[in-house]
């Protein structure tokens, strides 16, 4: 249904194939949050994996580093539009931290420091898909980006990666989080442009 | 829990692509532009939300973004104030292109927790208060519309920080309101006008404490600007005693 807009021609014309529908290209990081940025001290920070049974495996921030840090260069892409292509990384990829947790269930929700939820199908943060990432850019994480650490699913549209996230809770039904409750795709694919329901 | 973790109830309002026809357009400060666009089948909206604006090309290119809706409500009126980023690409459009009688391709209404609803719908008594840095009043001006024309006792105060006078977005309509009772506060960072109290600066959390309902009123606080902006203030507001489930956060631009 799209139409020819009057008089406009666009500036930025070369399109970058990296770049999903609907999406622009940004050289700056846009910070998107619905609330405060909450200060958590990495000495105090703690990760929980819940599964369907209730049982619950705790991770220091020692700890879960140990689990093993991957390198990783990944395009993310936020629902607002903009995209960063080609960005470094570091995190334990969520194989390592699943791995030998017993569990038949489906879907996962990822729980954050201020209460931020999002819901992946959980074969989406497996097979090197998803990390829990401390670095950005060669930095430390920002606490305005997520810092001290989040949740990292660049193929789905950047909300599905949790800042200050601190768990992972293994569901059977595909419950929505905090955008997705509130009008977000319970999936988010990009390149389908899964923006909204 | 404290945090975003509650998601009010929305009345139903679908999210769809619309056809808008520019209706009314306007100098609203030297960089920015109000237009008024008229969308037969816009299903309303409730006052905070947004919708993206798509322009396309004759070759088919495509550009989207995000924009904050002024009004709020049924009907089929949808306002918007745009303010222009020089190296942007549709703001530029929007400001200095766009005719009346332009069709423009709207996909909303969008967001559904950067809003405000009547005490009628919430239940909820507490005072709200609004913190504004520059353009990021437009969704503002959205909810003290709705909470006059609601004639809602919920009380209401704003806090508006701008570089400069030119740069008061809606200033008649500010000022009609609180000649009507809403209770609103100026901050200049760079020039102030000539008969101003203070001289022109930043604000401080000092004077943030003065501008804003105190914490033991456990008022629920609305906080729109440029990420600096929400990030100082948020974290002052912390300190001052704001729970932080009680901020909501609307950033726009990068750091």
């Amino acid at each position: 249904m799209s139409f020819i807009t009057r008089g406009f021609s666009g500036r930025n014309r070369e399109r970058d194939p990296r770049l999903p529908p609907g999406q622009t290209k940004v050289e700056d990081w846009p910070v998107l949050s619905a609330g405060p940025t909450p200060k958590i001290s990495t000495d105090d920070w703690s990760f929980t994996v819940t599964t369907e049974t209730g049982a619950q495996t705790h991770w220091s921030w020692d700890e879960l580093r140990a689990l093993g840090i991957e390198d990783i260069t990944v395009d993310i892409h936020c629902v607002t539009h903009w995209s960063k292509l080609e960005m470094p990384w570091r995190g334990v990829p969520i194989d390592k931290i699943l791995a030998g947790i017993p569990t038949h269930a489906k879907y996962v929700m990822a729980h954050s420091y201020g209460g931020y939820t999002t819901n992946v199908p959980l074969d989406e943060l497996l097979n090197g898909q998803a990390w829990v990432a401390f670095e950005a850019d060669g930095a430390p994480l920002d606490p305005e980006h997520g810092g001290p650490a989040r949740l990292l699913v660049p193929h789905l549209y950047f909300w599905k990666s949790a800042k200050w996230v601190n768990g992972l809770t293994l569901m059977d039904s595909n419950d929505p989080g905090f955008w997705e409750q509130a009008g977000y795709n319970l999936h988010g694919d990009p390149w389908k442009e899964e923006r909204y329901w | 829990m404290s945090g975003p973790a509650a998601v009010e109830p929305l009345e139903s309002r679908r999210t769809a692509w619309y056809t808008g026809t520019v209706v009314e357009a306007r100098p609203e400060t030297g960089s920015a532009r109000r237009l008024v666009l008229e969308v037969p089948d816009w299903p309303g909206n409730d006052a905070g939300q947004h919708l993206d604006v798509r322009l396309t090309a004759p070759d088919g290119y495509q550009a989207q973004r995000s924009y904050s809706i002024a009004s709020a409500g049924p009907g089929s009126r949808v306002e918007l104030a745009v303010d222009e980023l020089p190296d942007g690409e549709v703001s530029p459009f929007l400001v200095e292109d766009v005719m009346i009688g332009d069709k423009l391709e709207l996909h909303g209404p969008l967001g559904g927790y950067f809003v405000w609803m009547p005490q009628s719908v919430t239940h909820d008594p507490r005072p709200v208060q609004l913190i504004a840095g520059g353009s990021g009043v437009v969704p503002f001006l959205a909810m003290v519309r709705a909470h006059a024309e609601a004639g809602d006792p919920t009380p209401f105060r704003l806090l508006y920080a701008v570089r400069k006078p030119d740069d008061v977005f809606y200033r008649q309509e500010l000022a009609q309101l609180a000649a009507n009772g809403l209770q609103v506060d100026y901050v200049y960072s760079r020039t102030a006008p000539h008969d101003w109290p203070v001289p022109a600066g930043r604000i401080t959390k000092e004077a943030l404490a003065g501008f804003v309902i105190p914490a033991s009123e456990k008022p629920r606080v609305y906080l729109c600007g440029s990420t600096g902006f929400v990030e100082l203030i948020a974290g002052w507001l912390i300190e001052l005693g704001h729970a932080a489930g009680d901020i909501r956060t609307e950033r726009f631009g990068g750091k």
